[in-house]
């Protein structure tokens, strides 16, 4: 039974990395960016849903709400104005410039709002828990994992159901030949970076809501983020919801041996998976 | 005034040189073949005319109005598909997305649409929700042909249809493209296939090396002239 709950509990934990890693798994998808500073993103839409609720005395939720059209028009002038002007170059370029960004956003962060250690707080729902089948969950983890299925899902349907996600596939197809068909390649990325950038207010959320965290905690995310979206296969958004699992239930399993090993356990079955199948899992390639 | 124009058009990659000066007109309703071997400059004039290399703003004129320079993604707006070389689908979308996906270019309805391109190419219907990169060559090119059509253009510019099709296919490809033609839309192929390019055209340009070496009506041209122009050399 405790290995039941150890994996159940694996699989909830993996619902925060695949929330972690679906906005780069996007943009992976769409434009082939490595974006290094996504982990940061996620810590300064945290700390954006914080401030707001702090100064507003707004719900954090409400603060979530209001967060992520400014948070979605972020990342569309950061992909317009800074990073259109790299991608076309080669990998190293847009690598350059994202960590250069992941620099500048942990030391605005840390400047703005100290290196103490913050969350937001959602009163009673952080520690309440439901219990199935004898097996005891927490109420936040379940939403975590919830909202990772609407996120996964919600862009699966917007890829595959939508005008706008046509012109997405097709301009991951092809930058140059999508323009024959009337698509400006460059709009593209500026709205796929914009989505990215709700999907990390998702994200930065629930980071916030469920443990402590400082401006120094972005590069943890974007390797947790990094590793799922790998498990699951470039490009592969349910994909990268079973890499987060996989991440998460390897962190738990190897906690059950020791604390210590519960990252290194991560680790080692990324490594196995990166030798056994290098594209991924899920990937079709 | 001809419908598209090109004037003393030049076309760069970096230092080289591909495309020297060509003046190419073609009339409203026309159909206009390029024909020329390898490395005549044939795609790198026709992907200036679509916007995939850049020109001089004059250097290309549209119903009279300079569209030189214009961006791809603009150019087809303007009415300027392209109907690539090797078809250039796009692999994670189905036929018919491939197809619906055309129509983002539209810009004035000129009757094509996804019933018409099925009435054309009967075959694409059955095979509408499968992933382009399934269908054959002779399909693959269908699809490419009824995307570009569904922006409905003033003119529909084709690099190399027959390219890797067999003869039969071939042929089924260019009754489709007289079709189009009787429809109105104005046609520039660029092609090596001499026969097919002959039978499809109302006039020739032969490329060599970048230059126009050749032009006329096909009847008007003999096998001697065509030769000279396409190889640099006769049979005498």
């Amino acid at each position: 039974m405790s290995y039941v709950n150890t994996i159940i509990q694996g699989l909830l934990l993996g619902g925060l990395y695949a929330l972690y890693a679906a906005g780069l798994s996007l943009i992976f998808g769409v434009m082939r960016l490595v974006n290094l500073a996504h982990g940061d993103f996620i810590v300064l839409a945290a700390y954006v849903i914080l401030a707001l609720s702090s100064f507003t005395f707004l719900p954090p939720v409400v603060a979530f709400m209001i967060a992520a059209p400014f948070l979605f028009a972020l990342g569309w002038a950061l992909q317009k104005y800074i990073l259109n002007r790299t991608v076309q170059s080669n990998l190293l370029v847009p690598l350059l410039v994202t960590f250069g960004l992941q620099i500048i956003v942990q030391n605005g962060l840390l400047e703005a709002f100290s290196a103490d250690s913050v969350r937001i707080q959602l009163g009673p729902i952080e520690t309440a828990s439901i219990t199935i089948a004898g097996i005891s969950m927490g109420v936040m983890p379940l939403l975590t994992f919830l909202a990772a299925l609407v996120v996964i899902g919600g862009l699966n349907a917007l890829f595959y159901r939508t005008k706008l996600g046509r012109r997405l596939r097709a301009t991951s197809d092809s930058p140059v030949f999508a323009q024959i068909v009337g698509i400006n390649p460059r709009n593209i990325f500026a709205i796929a970076m914009g989505i990215s950038f709700v999907v990390i207010a998702v994200a930065g959320f629930f980071m916030g809501a469920r443990a402590n965290f400082d401006p120094s905690v972005g590069p943890a995310r974007l390797l947790f983020a990094f590793e799922a979206v790998v498990i699951g296969g470039l490009g592969s958004l349910w994909g990268t919801l079973g890499g987060g699992i996989i991440l998460g239930v390897a962190q738990e399993l190897g906690a059950t041996i020791s604390p210590q090993y519960q990252v290194l356990a991560g680790h080692l079955v990324f490594l196995l998976i990166i030798l056994v199948r290098p594209n991924g899992l899920f990937s079709k390639q | 005034m001809a419908l598209l124009e090109t004037h003393e058009i030049e076309v760069f990659y970096g230092d080289f040189q591909a495309v020297f000066g060509i003046d190419v007109s073609v009339e409203e309703g026309e159909t206009v073949a390029i024909i020329g071997a390898n490395g005549a400059g044939k795609s790198s004039f026709l992907n200036a005319l679509a916007g995939i290399t850049p020109s001089k703003p004059d250097a290309i004129t549209l119903d009279g109005k300079p569209v030189g320079g214009t961006p791809a993604y603009e150019m087809v707006k303007k009415g300027i598909a392209l109907v690539p070389e090797g078809r250039k689908l796009y692999p994670s979308l189905t036929v018919e997305e491939n197809l619906l996906i055309g129509a983002d270019g539209k810009t004035v309805d000129r009757g094509w649409n996804l019933d018409e391109i099925y009435r054309l190419f009967p075959i694409l219907k059955e095979r509408a929700k499968q992933m382009s990169t399934t269908l054959s060559g002779g399909q693959q090119q269908q699809v490419s042909i009824g995307r570009a059509l569904m922006a409905n253009p003033k003119v529909l510019l084709c690099d190399e249809i027959s390219l890797g099709l067999a003869p039969t296919i071939v042929k089924d490809v260019y009754a489709a493209v007289k079709e189009i033609q009787a429809r109105g839309t104005t046609v520039l192929l660029v092609e090596q296939d001499l026969s097919a390019a002959l039978g499809a055209a109302d006039r020739v340009y032969c490329f060599m090396e970048g230059r126009v070496t050749l032009t006329g009506r096909p009847d008007e041209l003999t096998k001697d002239q065509i030769q000279h122009a396409y190889f640099g050399m006769s049979d005498a």
